[in-house]
């Protein structure tokens, strides 16, 4: 077969059934790799002591543990367990658990470069600290934490790659198949390495418009990236 | 007897692991009246300040706003905050606000007031302060003074019954200096009680009801501006006084 019957016939609907999962993947993680890494920080940050302690384990375990160990853990290991999961869910639970430590990281020093005297203010015009986290620390923490964040949603682009290994077709994986079906691996390769160039550089693009719309004199969001 | 004092400060104490920063205070102050505290640096003054609205909780004492007792109130804290302003030294404005909405955010959140009643307030009390043309300005965009001048109508807007100001001019070159002193002239003779931790000396003697002299965490010499300044009792009182003058 030649190059380009191959590419319009098998390569490019495979690579779009595959870009279809890769960005569900990416969509269901990002929100809830946000919520859980913010919730994470702040217990970290502001819990007491035993809710800090947990924070902190969970920082631990999910940084240390190797994604691909988590999915096989999710995937091969709990069925042993009796619980079993789709191979779609697992590779989407595996991914929220690491997203939402390494967003945690981010988020917590965003938190600590805020002055003491912000949270003293907020405090001394008789806002309870809830109050105090939630319209005074968080909005001016997420601005500052934007940069890794957005650096991290990257990286999540790239490792939702490894659902591949617990059987899901994404994007990676629908280019290893056709690759190997029609012997065609540097065209297939290539092919799915600019697809994801695309997806990185939207997401760079998306980012520095976000940081334009909520860029506030003296805090420092501009031109980050 | 009850509603002669709006506060009422009774032998705080406060230590900082061996050191000893609040050695028994006590003062109690009128409604309406402006107590100018002096005396060298490190000596409580703004330790003083922050155990008063709880920032910092003192270990033995009382406070009490109006009879009813802050300390050891628990939760109810954030009640009296309300009623206690604070102006800083460095401000601490909210910097990912502008400023009406630095004067209005506690209005909406604490008060929990309708917006537009709340930015309706926040314009009179930065119209109070001289600073309604610069409302849609960020904290950074503002000058020393000017952004004291918002922290003030901020702390203005939750019509606090007492103000506490901790060294609100230190940060401050002497032009912009007195932009924030006539504000608080301003205050002091319209009837709202204010306690000021300050150098300017000049103030104490223009505005202030009472200046009480601390040093070593004690209260050395308390009284009425001119006699403190012109016919100070107390060695320590007259040293330091001899010296700030003359700098």
């Amino acid at each position: 077969m030649d190059p380009i019957t191959f590419f319009i016939q098998i390569l490019a609907p495979a690579l779009w059934q595959g870009l279809l999962i890769t960005v569900a993947l990416v969509a269901l993680t990002a929100p809830f790799g946000l919520l859980l890494g913010t919730g994470i920080s702040l217990g970290r940050q502001y819990g007491g002591r035993a809710l800090q302690a947990a924070c902190s384990g969970y920082i631990f375990f999910f940084k240390g543990c190797p994604l691909i160990l988590l999915l096989f853990m999710l995937y091969f290991g709990l069925p042993s367990l009796g619980i079993t999961l789709p191979a779609f869910t697992a590779a989407v639970i595996g991914f929220i658990l690491c997203n939402a430590a390494y967003n945690a990281e981010y988020i917590r020093g965003a938190i600590s470069s805020i002055k003491d005297g912000q949270m003293t203010a907020a405090q001394a015009l008789g806002m309870t600290r809830f109050q105090a986290i939630e319209s005074i620390i968080l909005p001016q923490a997420m601005r500052r934490a934007i940069p890794g964040l957005s650096n991290e949603f990257i990286y999540l682009i790239k490792y939702s790659s490894l659902a591949y290994m617990i059987t899901v077709i994404e994007l990676t994986g629908a280019a290893k198949i056709a690759a190997t079906k029609y012997f065609m691996y540097n065209e297939s390769f290539l092919a799915v390495g600019i697809v994801y160039l695309a997806l990185v550089t939207l997401t760079t693009y998306a980012v520095s418009l976000l940081e334009q719309r909520i860029a506030i004199p003296g805090m420092g969001t501009k031109n980050l990236i | 007897m009850k509603g002669e004092y709006i506060l009422r400060v009774e032998n705080l104490h406060k230590n900082f692991g061996d050191r000893e920063v609040l050695h028994g205070i006590s003062f109690d102050v009128k409604k309406g009246a402006t107590l100018v505290f002096i005396g060298p640096s490190g000596t409580g003054k703004s330790t003083l300040l922050r155990c008063i609205n709880q920032l910092t909780e003192p270990d033995r004492g009382k406070v009490f706003l109006d009879d009813e007792e802050i300390t050891g109130c628990g939760a109810r804290i954030s009640g009296f905050r309300q009623r206690i302003g604070m102006v800083f030294q460095n401000f601490n404005l909210f910097d990912h606000l502008t400023s009406v909405e630095n004067v209005e955010i506690a209005l909406l959140k604490v008060r929990k007031m309708k917006k537009e009643n709340a930015r309706a307030k926040a314009m009179e009390e930065l119209r109070r302060v001289g600073m309604a043309d610069w409302a849609d300005h960020y904290p950074a965009e503002l000058s020393g003074g000017q952004a004291q001048r918002v922290s003030i109508a901020r702390c203005l807007a939750m019509d606090p019954e007492v103000i506490l100001f901790d060294e609100p001019t230190s940060a401050l070159d002497p032009e912009l200096t007195r932009e924030v002193l006539e504000v608080m002239k301003d205050l002091a003779r319209s009837g709202m009680t204010m306690l000021v931790v300050s150098h300017e000396i000049g103030f104490a003697r223009s505005v202030a009801t009472e200046v009480i002299f601390m040093e070593g965490g004690r209260i050395v010499e308390q009284g009425p501006p001119l006699e403190i300044m012109n016919n100070p009792k107390h060695p320590r009182t007259r040293e330091f006084l001899g010296r700030i003058e003359h700098d």
